[in-house]
């Protein structure tokens, strides 16, 4: 009698009376490696704009803008390479070991250091004929 | 008249997730001849390269297939290495070679459990991911990705991988090995396996070496070529041999697939054991790549050749990639000539296509 049927029927049978190996996915998660590569965290305090991160970015997913002090970052278009971390001299760029959230829709983080920004230019007035008299 | 009829199989779904359509010319339920037709997922990869700049190339090339992607992007970083005539630290050398064969056994693992499913063996194509899953993260865990490494640059690595760590590793890979070693019985002696197996789609050493047959295809038939053999990365300094199977059937191949993640367990062990201290990275800063190389590598899959021109400029003037995937349709096409049509499947998943990766 051929006893090639054995070394499956023992897997198996061990494997019903086992945990399963898997997880409650969400309710039960993994915690993240160290250098697990989630997503892309900014700190707007010490960057100085030098726009170095958008120069090294592969998919131009950071777009940053010296002039406005502002920085923005569309996450639909990271791949998470880390070359904006490793080129950021002022330590601003991080990466974060949790995965992104699923998205909904196109996310883009947008940052704006406001102290040192120029004021938005003042969007017109609009008047409309008949409401001059409107009471305030 | 011919009493022939034609089926088309694929491209959605054909056994694995592979866009590769065959217009299969039956005689009743035989086989006469297959014709293949690719072009479904080209993405111009290629081009792209013409574009980049070189050094964010090496994440482009990662992402020529989700399976090899580590081996991609070290062809590419060793080919515009070799260009500009940097010397990689061994720390880095050794490094690479792990990460290599580790996604060789995670691909070869995939594979396993794939043909199970197509064999119609369900427990054994979930055991076969499961073990596969410690891989993956022993992956996310040295590197911080799963399916994208994002390790490999120009000039080295991106970052080193602690001692401790590689220890750990080393444990881990032992008891992977010992819970592979279980499944890799039952691929072996499973009537179920060899029934659906053995004696289907045979190809002789002398047609995989006229067809240009490359990988476990050619070892299947008989071939020892392995271009590991040539001692790119650390292969120069290991000790081992091409794992070699002489009936050329799907169960060879099969087989020569099992025994190579023995193999390479064994190829780990001997890297972590031989691991040098040192820096893992050098300085590109500067250097441009100048003049053309070709070079090829072995992936799990089979041999893959790389060609890079270049002149001097931020961009290359040429990449091109050839696959294993593409060497191995002209053999396939042969092996799918006389068989029966249920047996088509099969035989299209022992060459384990790749069809992204084939396209670029």
């Amino acid at each position: 009698m051929s006893w090639s049927w054995l070394p499956i029927s023992s897997l198996v049978t061990r494997s019903a009376l086992s945990k399963p190996v898997t997880r409650l996915y969400p309710f039960e998660r993994r915690t993240p490696y160290a250098r697990t590569r989630g997503h892309i965290l900014f700190k707007v305090d010490n960057c100085n704009f030098c726009t170095i991160c958008a120069h090294k970015c592969p998919t131009d997913a950071i777009v940053a803008n010296k002039k406005d002090k502002t920085w923005a970052i569309d996450y639909s278009l990271c791949i998470l390479c880390g070359n904006c971390v490793e080129d950021c001299r002022e330590g601003c760029i991080t990466l974060s070991n949790d995965p992104h959230p699923p998205m909904l829709a196109k996310e883009i983080w947008s940052v704006r250091k406001d102290y040192e920004a120029p004021p938005p230019p003042e969007s017109p007035k609009v008047v409309l004929p008949g409401k001059d008299s409107h009471p305030s | 008249m011919s009493n022939t009829t034609i089926v088309p199989f694929g491209p959605q779904h054909p056994v694995l997730p592979e866009p590769i359509h065959l217009d299969l010319e039956l005689d009743d339920e035989r086989v006469v001849q297959a014709l293949p037709s690719i072009g479904y997922v080209h993405r111009g990869l290629e081009l792209l390269a013409e574009r980049h700049d070189f050094i964010e190339m090496a994440n482009v090339a990662e992402r020529i297939c989700g399976i090899c992607s580590f081996i991609h992007g070290q062809g590419y970083c060793q080919g515009i290495e070799q260009l500009m005539g940097v010397e990689v630290p061994p720390r880095a050398v050794y490094l690479r070679t792990i990460w290599g064969e580790i996604s060789r056994i995670q691909s070869h693992l995939l594979w396993l459990g794939l043909s199970a499913d197509a064999l119609g063996y369900e427990s054994l194509f979930q055991h076969s991911w499961r073990i596969r899953e410690m891989l993956v993260d022993i992956i996310e865990e040295t590197t911080g990705g799963r399916v994208i490494f994002g390790v490999c640059k120009v000039g080295g690595i991106r970052k080193n991988v602690d001692d401790e760590v590689l220890k750990a590793v080393k444990g881990r890979m032992r008891d992977i090995q010992a819970a592979f070693n279980e499944i890799a019985d039952v691929f072996r002696e499973d009537p179920t396996v060899k029934k659906r197996t053995v004696g289907v789609g045979v190809l002789t050493a002398e047609d995989a070496h006229i067809l240009g047959a490359v990988g476990p295809v050619l070892r299947g038939s008989g071939v020892p070529q392995d271009t590991r053999k040539l001692g790119y990365a650390a292969f120069g300094e290991l000790d081992w041999e091409p794992v070699v199977e002489q009936e050329g059937d799907c169960y060879a191949r099969c087989i020569v697939r099992v025994r190579e993640i023995d193999q390479s367990f064994d190829i780990i062990a001997q890297c972590l054991d031989r691991m040098p201290a040192g820096e893992v990275e050098v300085s590109v800063k500067g250097k441009r790549p100048k003049g053309e190389a070709m070079f090829r590598l072995e992936q799990p899959r089979g041999e893959v050749c790389y060609y890079i021109s270049a002149d001097g400029k931020k961009n290359l003037e040429r990449f091109r990639v050839r696959t294993p995937t593409f060497a191995n349709i002209a053999p396939l096409v042969h092996m799918l000539k006389g068989c029966e049509l249920a047996d088509v499947p099969v035989i299209v998943l022992t060459i384990d296509p790749c069809v992204s990766c084939n396209e670029r």
